[in-house]
């Protein structure tokens, strides 16, 4: 039987992943952009499970515009991400180092 | 069903604002660079017009619309008169810098009308949808804005940064929401007070989720140990930009606290005030201390925005009506020095010269001696000397916290501000006491001096007869929040 405590493990699993995805990923932009998608869609499992054992439909409402901001998000991102390819010509996390003080 | 049982009144300003701001999007496709002036004037029309519905519709007591997910009630009236005001003055001073750059485009206002109407909606939200979706449409603007100056690196890279830690706050917040649903069975602001109160809900879940949504909102707000982003999108962006993001997204960021945490989690304010105490403290220490070390002055005002959030955040853990208002006058106060701090910064750039270096100011009572008052009397309220507004908001804020006896907090606000008085003066050494550097003429539009003095001098009228804003915003809380 799977209960709504193994919903809630498995969506705590993929949140700290993407964290640590974020914060030890030392290589490629690319993987932030990816790390933060992945964050999303663990909060989206959160409320799911919650809704469906609470029999509440608005927390799948929830998702949807959870989604569809995702969606916006990442579109900004990857523009970001060119603007930045062009000037420096890398997407190394690690050459993102001129602001410093 | 018809029009009126719509009952969309309490939305009208946001209704008129995104209008409005369809309106100019396509106008603006219409419009010669030469004449990117019309843009210009059109929203700031939009903003007088959105301020004139909001005053003339504003009622002394709650209303809702949207089935409750949106609210209307005189804290949201307050701030949202602020936020056009202060959106106003930023577009009044930016207009000749972004010309200079050739940023002066339709995008610059359409995406501070967006950033303005995500600024609305979050302010006026009663929901954790609206709440989520108001700051969204801020943070996507702000993004973009950060990013407008397209061939400079270091804008890119500080849109970048802002970037993925704003989606990671978005995230650690989000996540808190899902566990106080779960906890609670509701994403309405008020019923989840109600169940709170009322002890139905999963005490774990909801302390666990708390912990997220405290660590999100001090990401959104830049405070300690939350802080990485401010610097490097202070220093990077474009001043104009710069400014954009410091001034009235501060104010939404407050008041978003406040619905999400007085409104939604009071009956918990044991569980939060010890957070924020924490967030608070390290905010002034660490802010006032690494703010000491900078040689470029927006990085130092960033540093300097990081400690003044750590003493907003003394009213809003004191939970009381007082310590609330005294956060809000205190959020007040601190947009207009930085309107006016980075408007001097502003007025002495030119084509070609980003006036950001300490240096830059050196001597600057010799060029201009109006521009260095106004920049004393900036410099003198950040520090919270008397009689000028930044004094005032300091004694409210640190008198909230003495008012529930935590006497070593108020000691400890007070020494980090004597700390912080080092590099704020350091500021006035080099503008009266230093050898001229940099000796071109300082140029100025007329409308851009004009707004500069009369909020120079507001500084000063407000430190000297705070009573009126005060009163304001007390009588703001005692009525929008019904539990006070």
């Amino acid at each position: 039987m799977i209960t709504l405590t193994h919903f809630l493990v498995l969506a705590a699993v993929l949140f700290a992943i993407s964290v640590m995805g974020i914060f030890l990923n030392r290589k490629n932009v690319i993987i932030l952009l990816m790390a933060i998608e992945l964050m999303l869609l663990a909060v989206n499992f959160n409320f799911i499970a919650f809704s469906h054992y609470l029999s509440d439909t608005a927390g799948q409402i929830f998702v949807f515009f959870i989604l569809t901001v995702a969606a916006a998000e990442s579109a900004i991102g990857l523009a970001i991400l060119v603007v930045l390819f062009r000037n420096l010509n890398t997407i190394d996390v690690e050459d993102l180092g001129s602001l410093k003080g | 069903m018809n029009w009126a049982d719509l009952h969309l009144m309490p939305a009208l300003p946001e209704i008129f604002l995104l209008s409005a701001l369809s309106v100019i999007l396509v106008l603006d496709l219409f419009v010669s660079d030469a004449r990117r002036g019309i843009t210009y004037l059109l929203t700031l029309l939009t903003l007088a017009v959105c301020a004139g519905i909001q005053i003339a519709t504003s009622v002394p007591y709650v209303t809702t619309t949207f089935s409750g997910m949106f609210v209307d009630d005189p804290l949201a009236d307050i701030v949202k008169v602020g936020m056009y005001g202060f959106t106003a003055i930023v577009l009044v001073f930016t207009r000749q810098y972004m010309a200079d750059r050739g940023l002066f485009k339709g995008e610059y206002f359409t995406l501070s009308l967006f950033a303005l109407l995500g600024m609305n909606v979050m302010v006026s939200a009663s929901h954790f949808l609206t709440l989520y979706i108001g700051l969204e449409l801020l943070s996507l603007a702000l993004y973009a804005l950060i990013a407008l100056n397209r061939d400079s690196t270091s804008s890119t890279e500080a849109a970048m940064k802002f970037f993925v830690l704003g989606a990671l706050s978005s995230g650690l917040l989000l996540y808190g929401m899902s566990m106080v649903y779960g906890a609670t069975g509701s994403l309405d602001i008020v019923q989840i007070g109600k169940a709170i109160q009322g002890g139905s809900g999963n005490t774990v879940l909801l302390v666990f989720g708390l912990v997220f949504i405290v660590a999100g909102l001090s990401f959104k707000l830049g405070a300690v140990p939350f802080h990485m982003w401010v610097p490097d999108v202070y220093q990077g962006s474009p001043t104009a930009i710069t400014l954009m993001v410091g001034a009235a997204p501060k104010l939404a960021a407050l008041v978003f606290m406040i619905r999400i945490l007085v409104q939604g989690m009071g009956p918990m304010v044991g569980d939060w005030q010890g957070m924020l105490v924490i967030v608070a403290v390290l905010s002034m220490a660490i802010g006032n201390i690494t703010a000491i070390a900078q040689t470029n002055i927006k990085r130092m005002l960033a540093y300097s925005t990081i400690s003044h959030m750590g003493y907003m955040l003394l009213g809003l853990l004191a939970g009381t009506a007082q310590g609330y208002s005294a956060a809000l006058f205190y959020a007040f106060s601190y947009v207009l020095m930085t309107v006016v701090g980075f408007g001097i910064l502003l007025a002495l750039s030119r084509a070609g010269f980003e006036c950001e270096r300490l240096e830059d100011l050196k001597g600057l009572n010799g060029r201009n001696s109006w521009y260095a008052l106004l920049m004393l009397l900036t410099m003198f309220s950040m520090t919270g000397i008397p009689p000028l507004v930044g004094f005032y908001a300091k004694l409210v804020v640190i008198q909230a916290v003495v008012d529930i006896g935590m006497f070593w907090l108020a000691v400890f606000a007070v020494l980090m501000s004597l700390i912080g008085a080092f590099y704020y003066l350091r500021v006035v050494k080099h503008m009266y006491f230093d050898e001229v550097q940099d000796t071109a003429p300082i140029v100025v539009r007329g409308d851009a001096k004009l707004v500069l003095s009369l909020s120079g001098l507001a500084l000063l009228v407000l430190g000297v007869l705070p009573q009126g804003l005060l009163e304001l915003c007390l009588e703001a809380m005692r009525t929008s929040l019904a539990a006070l």
